[in-house]
This record gives C-alpha cells, sequence and structure tokens, in this order.
C-alpha cells in the first residue's frame, strides 16, 4: 500500500542524505521525496511517498525516527490529510492538444505560465492522479518537457504532525 | 584564553574523562597529537593499523563499559577504521571515532587523503558529524559523547578539518549538560505493558528466558539475576549474552541458535511463552523463520524500537532499558502465583541428558574442545575471553562457561576475523588486573598480527590461544557438509613459525603439539604475568561444531556429533507438558 510520510528533521547539513540512505540501505521502497524549510527556520520538513507491507512501514517509521537528526515522523495516510503535487509541463503548441490547450487548461484548472511561438508551459497542481490524468491526456508527442514536485502532505484541521 | 581547536578538541576529551586513546597519526591530525603530547591526563595507545585502533577501543569499551577513543587520520586512516567501526556498530558498542579531514577550502577538491568520512561511515555509525567551525567543537563532542553511551550505543565518528584544529579561540565552559530535541532516548518503559507480560509469564506452562547482548551493555545482570531465580524459569543466552546469566548454573541452558545447545534450541522450539531480553532474534538465531517457535507468544523487551516486530512479531513489546524493566517485572511478579513448570523442567532434562557438546577424544590429537575446557580449568573460569572469528570461537562460547557479564569479548553481529587480539589488548588495557586470553584461530590472527608490536610497546600481557587446526575450519567445514567436501580455498598452506614470530615480537611463544603438553603449557604461560605469551596450539584438522542447525532449518532440525542423520524431535507433543 502506498503511504505518504512527514518527517520534520533539523536543517543540518548531510541529514538529507541519511534520511536517502536509509532507504537505499534498507532495500525500502521511495517513490518520491520532497523537502524544504518549515516556518522555523531550524526545522525542515521532508514528505516521503513509499509502499509495502505494513511491517515494512512499521520498520521505515521507526528506523526513520531513530536516525538522529528527526524529530517528528508521522504516517499521514492513516490520517485526514491534504496531498498536492505540482506539476511544470511544456506542450508543443502546434500539436492537435497544443491547438485546444485552453479547453484542457479550464477542465483541470491549471495554469499557462509561459507562451513561446511553439511551447506553452503549464502549470499544474493538485493530487498525484489528477496530474496523471492530466498527462494523459495528451499525445505522449506533443509533450516536450515536464518536471513533478512528488507529494507533500499536511494533515486537515487542528492535529499537527 | 585562546586554545586553538586541537587544543579544545583534547580538553573536552579530558572533560569526558577519557583514559585511553587508541590512534595512529597523519598530516591531518598533527595539530592533535601535538596537543596530546602537551598534556598527561589522556595516554594514547599507538597501535600498528587502525584497524586495531577500532578493535582495540572496542574490547576496551566491552570490558569496562566506558566508550572507547579512537583518533586516526584523514583518508586511509579512517578508510582503515571502517571494518572496526562496523564491527562495534553491529555489537552496539559505545565509541567516538575521531577523524582528521583536509583543510575545509580542499574538502571536495580531491585533495591529498581527502576520503568522504562522513559519507564512508554514515551506514555504519550510530551517528558521525563533520565539523565546520571552531566554535562547534565543544557540543559536537558533548554531543557525541552523549549519542554514543546513552539508548542503543553505537559508535560515533567526529570528522574534523585540519584548518579548524589550528584555528583559535576565546574558550568557553565544556557544557555540562546536553538536551536534543532530536534524540530522546526512550527509557521508561510502560507499566501497562509490563502488566501485560507479568500477567502473560504467570500464566505460562513452557516459559524460557531468551537473554542476549542488550543485558550486557545494558549492565542488567543483577536484575536478571534476580528475575531469573525468582520465577524459576529456564534461561537461554545468545552469542553476545553468555556470561550475562552464570552459565554454571541449574537454570542455564547454555548458548541458543546455530550451535547452540540441544537442550536450549528444542526449549525453544517447544515453549509457548519466549522472553527476549535484550535480543534481537537475529537470523543466527532463528534459523528459518518459518519453523521458529511454532507455539510461542513473544513477550520482547529493547531499548531500540526499531528491533521489536522486526523479524519475529512481538505480542507484548517492552520498549525500554533491560535493567529498569526486569526490575519492573521483579516489583510486578513478586506475589504472583506462577503455574507448576515442573513438567517442563522434567522434559527440558531429558533434553539435557542428550549431552549435546560431548565429544570423543582421539588419541595422538588433541580437540579443540578441550582446550578450551582446560584454558577454563586452568583459569578457574575467571579470565576475560576474547575472540576472533570461525570454529575455535563457537568452541570458546559452548565450553568456556561464562558466569559473568564482559568476560566474553567477540564480535557477534560483524563476525570479524582479526578483532580477537585487539580487542584482548583493550580489554587489558581496561582490566589490568584481570587475566585476558585471546582465542583465536591461525587464519584470523593474521589479520591482525601487527598489533603483537603493540602490546609489546605498552605492556598488555594477555594469552593467545591459537587453535591451529591449518584450516579455515569454519569455511572447511561448511564445505564438507555444503559443497561435497570441495575445500576451495580452505586450506592454509605457508603458515609462519607462530613461535617464532611471537618471539621476534620480543613476546614468548609455545608450540603444543600433544595433549599431555597442554595443561603445562597453560599454566606455564598464565604464570607469566608480565608477558604475552603465544600458544600455538596444533588442534584436529577434521574437527566440527556441533551442534548445527544447517541452513534453512529450525531448532528442532539439529545435527549432533556423532550422529550422521537429523536429530528431529518434531513430534513431541509439547502441549502435552
Ligand atoms: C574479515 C573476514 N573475512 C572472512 C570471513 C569469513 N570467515 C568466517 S570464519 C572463517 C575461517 C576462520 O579461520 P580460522 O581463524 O583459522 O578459525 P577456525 O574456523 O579454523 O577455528 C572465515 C574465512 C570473516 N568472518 N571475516
Ligand atoms: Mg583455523
Amino acid at each position: 500500500m502506498r503511504h505518504i510520510i512527514s518527517v520534520i528533521l533539523e536543517n543540518e547539513a548531510g541529514a538529507l542524505s541519511r534520511v536517502a540512505g536509509l532507504f537505499t540501505q534498507r532495500g525500502f521502497n521511495i517513490e518520491s521525496l520532497t523537502v524544504a524549510i518549515t516556518n522555523d527556520p531550524s526545522l525542515s520538513r521532508m514528505t516521503i511517498v513509499s509502499s509495502g507491507s505494513d511491517r515494512v512501514l512499521e520498520q521505515i517509521v521507526k528506523q526513520l525516527n531513530k536516525l538522529i537528526e528527526v524529530v517528528k515522523v508521522s504516517d499521514l495516510t492513516s490520517q485526514d490529510h491534504v496531498e498536492r503535487e505540482l506539476l511544470l509541463a511544456k506542450i508543443s503548441s502546434n500539436s492537435k492538444e497544443g491547438a485546444n490547450i485552453q479547453e484542457l487548461v479550464e477542465i483541470f484548472g491549471c495554469k499557462v505560465v509561459d507562451v513561446t511561438d511553439k511551447v506553452y508551459t503549464i502549470e499544474v497542481s493538485g493530487k498525484s492522479k489528477k496530474i496523471n490524468a492530466f498527462l494523459d491526456a495528451f499525445d505522449p508527442a506533443s509533450i516536450i518537457e515536464v518536471t513533478r514536485t512528488g507529494v507533500t502532505g499536511i494533515s486537515r484541521g487542528k492535529k499537527l504532525i | 584564553m585562546k586554545l586553538n581547536g586541537a587544543e579544545i578538541l583534547i580538553d573536552c576529551l579530558q572533560k569526558e574523562e577519557v583514559e585511553h586513546v587508541f590512534g595512529y597519526p597523519g598530516g591531518a591530525v598533527l595539530h592533535i597529537y601535538d596537543a596530546l603530547e602537551a598534556q598527561d591526563k589522556i595516554t594514547h595507545i599507538l597501535v600498528r593499523h587502525e584497524q586495531g585502533a577500532a578493535h582495540g577501543a572496542d574490547g576496551y569499551a566491552r570490558a569496562n563499559g566506558k566508550p572507547g577513543v579512537v583518533l586516526v587520520t584523514s583518508g586511509p586512516g579512517i578508510t582503515n577504521a571502517v571494518t572496526g567501526i562496523a564491527t562495534a556498530h553491529m555489537d552496539s558498542i559505545p565509541m567516538v571515532i575521531i577523524s582528521g579531514q583536509v583543510p575545509s577550502p580542499l574538502i571536495g577538491m580531491d585533495a591529498f587523503q581527502e576520503v568522504d568520512a562522513t559519507g564512508i561511515t554514515r551506514s555504519c555509525v550510530k551517528h558521525n558529524f563533520l565539523i565546520r567551525d571552531i566554535s562547534e567543537i565543544a557540543m559536537t563532542v558533548k554531543k557525541a559523547f552523549h549519542i554514543a553511551t546513552t539508548g542503543r550505543p553505537g559508535p560515533v565518528v567526529i570528522d574534523i578539518p585540519k584548518d579548524i584544529t589550528i584555528a583559535k579561540m576565546e574558550v568557553e565552559e565544556y557544557p555540562t549538560t546536553i538536551e536534543m530535541r532530536s534524540y530522546k532516548p526512550t527509557i521508561k518503559a510502560s507499566d501497562r505493558q509490563i502488566k501485560k507480560a507479568a500477567e502473560m509469564l504467570a500464566n505460562s506452562k513452557r516459559p524460557i528466558l531468551y537473554a542476549g547482548g542488550g543485558c550486557v551493555i545494558g549492565n542488567a545482570s543483577k536484575e536478571l539475576r534476580e528475575f531469573t531465580r525468582m520465577v524459576g524459569f529456564p534461561i537461554t543466552q545468545t552469542l553476545m549474552g553468555l556470561g550475562t546469566y552464570p552459565m554454571t548454573d541449574k537454570q542455564s541452558l547454555g548458548m541458543l541458535g546455530m550451535h547452540g545447545t540441544y537442550e536450549a534450541n528444542m526449549a525453544m522450539h517447544g515453549s509457548d511463552c519466549v522472553v527476549a531480553i535484550g535480543s534481537r532474534f537475529d537470523d543466527r538465531i532463528t534459523g528459518n523463520l518459518e519453523k521458529f517457535c511454532p507455539t510461542a507468544k513473544f513477550i520482547h523487551i529493547d531499548i531500540d524500537p526499531s528491533q521489536i516486530s522486526k523479524n519475529v512479531v512481538a505480542h507484548i513489546p517492552i520498549v525500554g532499558q533491560t535493567k529498569q524493566v526486569l526490575q519492573a517485572l521483579i516489583d510486578q511478579m513478586k506475589d504472583k502465583k506462577l503455574e507448576d513448570i515442573s513438567k517442563w523442567w522434567s522434559q527440558i532434562e531429558e533434553w539435557r541428558k542428550v549431552d549435546s557438546l560431548a565429544y570423543k577424544k582421539s588419541s595422538g590429537v588433541i580437540k579443540p574442545q578441550t582446550v578450551i575446557e582446560m584454558l577454563y580449568e586452568v583459569t578457574k573460569g575467571k579470565a576475560i575471553v576474547t575472540s576472533d572469528v570461525g570454529q575455535h570461537q563457537m568452541w570458546a562460547a559452548q565450553y568456556y562457561l561464562f558466569d559473568e557479564p564482559r568476560q566474553w569479548i567477540n564480535s557477534g553481529g560483524l563476525g570479524t576475523m582479526g578483532f580477537g587480539l585487539p580487542a584482548a589488548m583493550g580489554a587489558k588495557l581496561a582490566m589490568p588486573d584481570r587475566d585476558v586470553a585471546c582465542v583465536t584461530g591461525d587464519g584470523s590472527i593474521q589479520m591482525m598480527l601487527q598489533e603483537l608490536s603493540t602490546m609489546l610497546q605498552y605492556s598488555t600481557p594477555v594469552k593467545i590461544i591459537n587453535l591451529n587446526n591449518g584450516y579455515l575450519g569454519m569455511v572447511r567445514q561448511w564445505q564438507e557438509f555444503f559443497y561435497e567436501k570441495r575445500y576451495a580455498m580452505s586450506y592454509m598452506d605457508a603458515l609462519p613459525d607462530f613461535v617464532k614470530l611471537a618471539e621476534s615480537y620480543g613476546h614468548m611463544g609455545i608450540r603444543v603439539e600433544k595433549e599431555e603438553d597442554l595443561k603445562p603449557a597453560l599454566i606455564e604461560a598464565f604464570n607469566q604475568k608480565d608477558r604475552t605469551v603465544f600458544l600455538d596450539i596444533v588442534t584436529d584438522p577434521s574437527e566440527n561444531v556441533f551442534p548445527m542447525i544447517p541452513a534453512g532449518g529450525g531448532h528442532s532440525d539439529m545435527l549432533l556429533a556423532g550422529r550422521d542423520e537429523m536429530v528431529s524431535k518434531d513430534e513431541t507433543d509439547f502441549n502435552a507438558v
């Protein structure tokens, strides 16, 4: 099963490689990993998407907790939460879909952030599923380049990590 | 007062009450050596190879419980130490390793003797640090010792660039306490879990205690003894736990696992309640997990939550220090009425009668088991025994009946050949009044021989018991059993004359070829209080370690000495007990 794990860790050089190293060292699966500073500049927040059995997930959480620089770990999947991913994609304006770009933008509620004579650059945010669906709407040949941030997430309401 | 980084570092080590540092100099640490030379509180042990420094500090830490300290230079200095660091990591030994690094501006430039020390050691340390500024030194050292010695202990590396050791700053007070928001090792176990465990224990009909290295490291031996005697349960110990409960006691079933006793493994197999105390269900313990303890419920006591339910799912997990949890269990169970387990004990006594450690003597060759038995006799069971890795290690574990924790020192987790000799040197430095024996093999001893030189320089008289079978015996045994006797590279041709070798290092050497010479030689060796003596004992090259659970086997699938087929007692109706 797919899990979204939030990790709060000391904003220190080397902390990221410790987490990444842990996943390869123990053979844990990693689908995506995002990291950035939090409102407290001494802390970073990482969101990891992984999958595995309950036993494996239990180990992932425990092993993450064991890292000295990790302050808190929480499996968002088990809680009411919001998850988002951001996509930037360059679409050829000469393609069929390129011609209908305005329509797709409306359907997916996304934005055209740059236009040149040959290329539209589009920004989409939402659940990963939505981003997949957006990309599926194009003929692969018309997609010139994409970059995805990977999932980030946060629990809903009053509950904190 | 202004001090340079090296002086600050040494000052911090003094504040941590470090008495011995095992190390080897080089360009990146010369300022540190200069500062070491200027003081006399810390004794530096100049090893002959950085791996020897790490094992030496490790043996020191295992013998007296204090953190071992290592100092090595950048590049090859730290890479040479890695095997020793990994060895300590696998067995949760508190150590602080200081490695020099190239000057900060050169980091990343492929400078002379530059390696990414924190990168290389990351997966085999509890934590590591790269110091970036002189102002970080004191806090980093404080944190390093704190992390190394608390919770589940382990090695911590501090990598310090050379320019920082010569920079100067106004010294600040060394911090006396430390608070880390990201590191709070769990200490107090949950009362609810303790109560549940006590309930389950009181109601079990076929209980067994399975104690590991966590009882040694956690200094829980006293509580373990009290608890075990109070409840009257059988107890088995892992290779790492030997001695934490006296092996000569009648409740002790000896070691369990791949080369464990028949009674220990059969009791695990038949138990309805296994209490793991500071042990981690390692694969050498469990054998085939599918066949492991088919009728048992598990209570798992460990300070490291990640050990719980990693290999075997615990019914009652208890996260906490072995010492405190055992004390809590004693309090909880004092007035509890327990099930009558006399039938369980009589079944165990039946298994004991199999006498699985019996071996046949044959004339003309010395049996390795006899050597260990005689070592036990001559040292009255009181020596600190270190070992290398191989058959000799298993025989030492099986036939020297350890009655005290920290008496048995070996590389259990990583299985590092070469560990024994430097570890013995470290143990002797930590415990100068104790007899220290290093049980080793003709293969292993050659991996760290150079430390004989260090041992002369610092007068650390240990007795080396070399079980010389002319083979990488453990490899040979596997090839005999599982590779149709194709002995690929397990025969050691061209062994040195160990007696001359010992003598050339300034020690005493004695070769023993006949059994009647064995005891006098051992007595002579231990009479030489101030000298390291190398006993080169020619042992039966064809001897194998029994009992043995072959790969894929469960605890009831043991090969016993002198019997061709597997002894499987799986049909025993345990529920009848
Ligand atoms: C550094 C290292 N390399 C290889 C091994 C694999 N290994 C385990 S036991 C063994 C043989 C040890 O031979 P010896 O020291 O003579 O002991 P014996 O088994 O003969 O008693 C080997 C090669 C190891 N444990 N450590
Ligand atoms: Mg050998």
